[in-house]
């Protein structure tokens, strides 16, 4: 009994932390960006991005790890736009990321289809160095990716809080006035932050179609660029709790997959959809104040004039 | 960046700018269609043939067109009052179930003309309350409407599965969707299309929009709202109702996809009908300029597009209809997120006056 | 000793800079001396602190070079002025509210990619400043806790750790009670006589006169005199900056009393965050005089205003207008005070008065669009709103008369008459007025007065709210005095001091 019930924690441990894995690694990203005041509506079209090329790349090359490295440009480069869209001509950051997101849903689908003629989807990935396997463990699925994202979390918080960079990231999301004023760069400091974000975004990317899955296929982040953003909101814009928040929603779709069909005493079938919605709704909840409050980096999605 | 804030002759800021943000686009959708392998004259004009070659191809511009009136004007709308209204995909959702669940339930007693107005109206209301939530906590709980809107599309689309799967589906049916409308919750169709009524009421909401933002008293108390809240409120606005007034007709202009799609082609309640049209309205209205002729002239280019392009996607395998949605994409990023990227060229021709 | 060293802490040769059409310093030459205080006086829009940014590297000058000790450097970014030793203090304070005192002050000095041990060593530095200049702060506050004169301390500090030599202040204070000044300009004396050279960027010339050495007056982009302090006199700097003599006062008739039209009693207003803005507010003003409110910016002027205009509901007391009251449970709004007879200048015009976007006729009706003649069958009848703001505009004598202009595109003074006129012209019972010439040319600033002062003759009752205390003794028939939410005091307006309303501008009951 005991043995199955450690084996039953363990499998849903295991679940968590794989589906959490892109959320936390998506989380630190965004993390960079909206600490540094620049919003971050488009995670979700850097992941879609990242996720086509790197199965693209990898289906085509044969490895995983130009497949990564695939992923983390395709992002850099989405991040490059908004960073010049936000930063250098100061647009609308919330315009800049639905247009990022739109335009990550019909590029992937329009390129797949021309390079592979499969409808939009990438081949599958099964030749042998094509995905990132499990390092230790087969069953829980403990591919390099997962250890890259629980990694994430300390790094973050420790950059955020102990360094030079990060006193100076989070001045910039504050008061970038303060930043200018002190001899400091505001646009170059978003930048990095604008491009720390495509980075581990990337990585989030790529741990969907080359690593949890075998291949990429049309709109397969599903909005988990979006459950990331809700984590940041959740965490209140701090590391630690942001990965509490994508731990809970991890738990959540785990708890999702395994509830489909079953009835609870009492209450019924939980209806899956209901389980779905419900990192929308607890953080449309905790935005209401119902939970706390969540105070937003000050200077966020204002864009950065110096002229009088 | 000098240059960004250096004003322009309003000619430019109206005419040449705009037109220039959308050449951009169109420049880098050729630059794509290349990438792609096909050549960009040819696929134009398969576009153009394919958008207005025939009366039925009209007819499928102009229906999709009615689409992108509704969620533009939304948009728009929303713009005016100083919120940005990212929730017109759900609210479309939302506005379908409304219209659908009405006609489910009255089509057997009440005939057309009485059906179609409450039809409608539900898909107002629906679209309407839809939007009012994520208004409600902006106006009264400070939180940001932004992403709640966002956050209420993806709660649209769980309600939606799950209603259709478990409560509305149609005895015996193996997909999820509903039974078929009674003739009575049926819009005549025009021109062997899918082109139906629903065009009269896009004009007609063109129309109305212009009025009440730029004729009534309440339009002015919107938009001065959405220029300067605080100037608005002066002026003795409750921003709260306000809030509401804008979000509540933003989410009812959505709501009325859901009158084109379901009243005007499905005849029955279905999955994923909004398919994009709530996030294209921000296109629509970026490119119109957040005016209702300019949205009813973007939404025709966009009903032109769609239309086109699909049956460009038809001719020519190595193009997909998702190249329509990169379009979209990039007439946001251009005319929205970059809009200022032409204005340094443009300050460069301008002479700089003598002090 | 300062007076030995021949070459210059400052020199600036042939300064110009324009911001597009503007013309905002014209080739400006001046010579600072090492270790003394200098004055840069002019008016608002004089081009003091835009040539004191270009000091500063904030901007760049179109010509002309900037000399430091002797040494020719160029300011392309603050970076540069700080490693020339030259440090400023904003008139907004540069300071992060949710940061500490230290990680405030590290910021852009943080000594090493890890902040351990910058800390640690700003942490010693500071305990240093604090024994040789007494500016004494708790390096492990949070900004936000701390008091206007800490905040600027704390600014004062941030400079000086930067190894500063040089420290320019923009009106340091504009925000401080004159008690706080005081303390400020002691302060200032000990770093002169440290050898600091200390520029002070100000409009107040009473202050220029207590603490500097030497005077620059700018005026319309151009230094326009030099003068030694002690060689000069107030009435001259003032002739200078305004470039003509100047009357200080209005000429007006003893006011004519009618009944009170505005009262507020024990009226008090707490935030959310339970802090008082307003304490138990008392005030009576009759038809046909004009109560002055003086302060310090900050101490609850702003939001009696707000309360009183139905902007902001209070959270205790009652305001009465025109006979009808107003409470908590019934705090009323905007439009139900306008139907009363009030009408409302605000503090901030661009951010209160008018919409910037809208057309200057569109501006014209702010507040009164819902009036039967501007729209009719609740539509908005244009011709007519365009033909009342040409009206407005001509009795208002607003430049250039262009109804369809955009409100953005007056000029400051130009913005403020389109508000008034908006707000006189309805004849108003009840006048409320905020900071009505702030940012306002000194010939708007004559008209703006006489209008108020005519507008009080037809027997409207108007309270004025300024932190221009000239303004208030100008004007004024009655005068309270503000501080921390309370009233706490009143004189008459021919018989007060200076000296006395500050007292209590600082909290402290006059004898």
């Amino acid at each position: 009994m005991t043995g199955d019930l450690s084996a039953f924690v363990f499998l849903m441990l295991a679940a968590t932390v794989r589906t959490a894995a892109p959320l936390i690694l998506c989380a630190m990203g965004g993390l960079f960006s909206e600490r540094s005041g620049i919003v971050d509506v488009g995670l979700e079209g850097k992941m879609l991005t990242a996720a086509f090329f790197a199965a693209a790349v990898s289906a085509v090359t044969g490895s995983a790890w130009w497949g990564v490295a695939a992923a983390i440009a395709a992002a850099e480069a989405m991040a490059l736009l908004h960073g010049l869209a936000c930063i250098t001509y100061r647009g609308n950051q919330v315009v800049s990321g639905v247009a990022l997101n739109i335009l990550a849903a019909g590029l992937t689908v329009v390129l797949g289809n021309a390079w592979f003629a499969r409808g939009g989807q990438t081949p599958a990935l099964d030749q042998p160095g094509q995905r990132l396997m499990p390092l230790f463990s087969p069953r829980a699925g403990d591919n390099i990716l997962v250890y890259v994202a629980l990694l994430s979390v300390p790094l973050t918080w420790w950059l955020l809080a102990r360094t030079r960079f990060g006193l100076r990231l989070r001045a910039v999301g504050e008061m970038p006035l303060a930043v200018d004023a002190a001899g400091i760069s505001v646009g170059w400091l978003r930048y990095l932050a604008v491009l720390l974000c495509g980075l581990l975004s990337g990585l989030a990317g790529a741990y969907l179609s080359i690593a949890q899955n075998a291949g990429f296929s049309r709109d397969m982040t599903a909005g988990q660029g979006f459950i990331a953003l809700a984590a940041i909101i959740f965490g209140k814009w701090r590391p630690v709790p942001a990965f509490g928040a994508c731990l809970v929603f991890g738990l959540l779709d785990a708890v999702a997959i395994r509830l489909q069909g079953v009835r609870v005493p009492g209450f019924g079938e939980v209806p899956v959809q209901l389980i779905q919605a419900l990192p929308y709704l607890l953080t449309m909840f905790l935005l209401a104040g119902f939970i706390g409050r969540a105070v937003a980096p000050k200077a966020i999605g204002i864009p950065y004039e110096k002229e009088p | 960046m000098t240059g960004l804030r250096r004003s322009l002759p309003a000619w430019v800021e109206i005419l040449v700018l705009p037109a220039i943000n959308i050449a951009l686009a169109f420049l880098t959708v050729g630059v794509i269609v290349m990438i792609v392998g096909v050549d960009p004259l040819q696929a134009l004009k398969l576009l153009v043939l394919g958008a207005v070659g025939s009366p039925e191809s009209i007819g499928y511009t102009l229906y999709y067109a009615t689409n992108f009136v509704f969620t533009g004007l939304a948009v728009a709308v929303a713009f005016h009052g100083g919120l940005f209204n990212i929730g017109g995909e759900g609210q479309a959702y939302l506005g379908g179930l409304g219209c659908g669940v009405a006609i489910l339930a009255l089509d057997q007693y009440l005939p057309i003309w009485l059906m179609v107005p409450i039809a409608i109206a539900a898909a107002a209301l629906f679209g309407a309350a839809w939007a009012a939530v994520p208004a409600w906590l902006q106006a009264w709980r400070g939180s940001h409407i932004v992403i709640t809107t966002i956050m209420f599309n993806f709660v649209a689309s769980a309600l939606m599965v799950y209603l259709l799967v478990n409560v509305l589906i149609a005895p015996g049916s193996m997909t999820p969707q509903s039974r078929g409308f009674g003739p009575s919750g049926q819009l005549p169709a025009l021109a062997g299309s899918p082109l139906n009524l629903s065009i009269v009421l896009a004009l007609a909401c063109c129309v109305g929009v212009w009025l009440f933002l730029w004729r009534t008293p309440w339009g002015y108390a919107l938009r001065a709202m959405g220029h300067n809240p605080e100037a608005a409120l002066y002026a003795g606005t409750n921003l709260r109702s306000m809030t509401m007034v804008a979000m509540c007709l933003s989410g009812a202009l959505a709501g009325f996809v859901g009158v084109n799609e379901l009243m005007g082609v499905h005849h029955r309640l279905v999955l994923d009908f909004p398919a994009g049209y709530g996030f294209a309205g921000i296109a629509v209205a970026l490119m119109g300029r957040n005016h209702p002729l300019g949205v009813a002239l973007a939404a025709l280019l966009f009903g032109a597009l769609q239309q086109g392009g699909a049956e460009l996607a038809f001719d020519v395998p190595a193009i997909t209809r998702e190249m329509v949605v990169v379009i979209q994409g990039l007439v946001i990023l251009f005319s929205g997120a970059l809009v200022n990227l032409p204005r340094p060229w443009l300050a460069a021709f301008r002479p700089r006056q003598a002090p | 000793m300062p007076a030995m060293t021949a070459v210059p802490a400052i020199e600036l040769r042939a300064i110009d800079k324009s911001f597009g059409d503007v013309h905002a310093v014209r080739a400006v030459s001046l010579t600072i001396r090492k270790g003394s205080i200098t004055g840069l006086v002019g008016e608002n829009g004089a081009g003091k602190s835009t040539l004191m940014s270009i000091l500063y590297g904030l901007y760049r000058a179109d010509s002309g070079e900037i000399r430091v000790e002797g040494e020719r450097v160029e300011m392309g970014s603050p970076r540069d002025a700080i490693a020339h030793g030259i440090g400023m203090v904003h008139q907004h304070f540069m300071l992060i509210d949710s940061f500490t005192v230290l990680e405030n002050l590290v910021l852009g000095a943080e000594g090493g990619f890890l902040l351990g041990r910058g800390m640690a060593a700003a942490r010693s530095e500071v305990a240093r400043l604090e024994r040789e200049y007494g500016l004494s702060i708790d390096p492990d506050a949070r900004i936000a806790d701390l008091s206007v004169g800490e905040q600027q301390r704390v600014e004062i500090l941030k400079v000086l750790l930067r190894g500063a030599r040089i420290l320019i202040l923009d009106e340091p204070s504009a925000v401080l009670t004159p008690q706080e000044t005081e303390r400020l300009f002691r302060i200032l004396g000990v770093l002169r006589d440290g050898g600091v050279t200390v520029i002070l960027i100000t409009h107040k010339l009473r202050e220029v006169m207590a603490v500097t050495d030497q005077v620059f007056v700018m005026r319309q982009g151009e230094v326009v005199a030099e003068r030694r302090t002690v060689d000069t006199t107030p009435d001259e700097l003032a002739e200078l900056m305004v470039g003509r003599k100047v009357r200080l006062g209005v000429d007006r008739q003893p006011a004519r009393r009618g009944p009170a039209l505005l009262r507020a009693e024990g009226l008090s207003l707490v935030d959310r965050h339970g802090i008082g803005l307003l304490d138990g507010i008392d005030l009576e003003v009759h038809g046909g005089e004009i109560v002055g409110i003086a302060g310090v910016s900050g101490n609850g002027q702003t939001e009696l205003l707000q309360v009183l205009a139905g902007m902001r509901a209070p959270t205790g007391g009652t305001i009465t207008i025109c006979g009808r009251t107003f409470d908590a449970g019934h705090p009323g709004d905007p439009a139900e005070r306008r139907a009363l007879g009030l009408a409302h200048v605000p503090e901030d015009r661009l951010r209160q008065g008018l919409v910037a976007a809208f057309h200057a006729s569109e501006t014209s009706i702010l507040g009164y669009q819902n009036e039967a003649r501007f729209s009719p069958h609740h539509l908005i009848d244009r011709p007519a709103v365009r033909t009342y703001c040409a009206e407005l505009m001509q009795r208002f004598d607003v430049r250039p008369p262009l109804p369809g202009l955009r409100s953005a595109q007056f000029s400051g003074g130009n913005q403020q008459k389109l508000v008034l006129a908006r707000e006189i012209s309805h004849e108003p019972k009840v006048l409320l007025v905020g900071q009505p010439t702030r940012g306002v040319d000194i010939g708007a600033i004559e008209f703006i007065h006489r209008e108020l002062v005519r507008c009080r003759d037809r027997g409207c009752a108007i309270l004025l709210v300024s932190v221009e205390l000239d303004e208030i003794l100008a004007l004024s028939d009655r005068i309270l005095v503000m501080s921390s939410g309370h009233i706490v005091g009143e004189s008459a307006g021919g018989t007060a001091s200076e000296r006395a309303l500050g007292l209590m501008m600082a909290g402290m009951k006059a004898a």
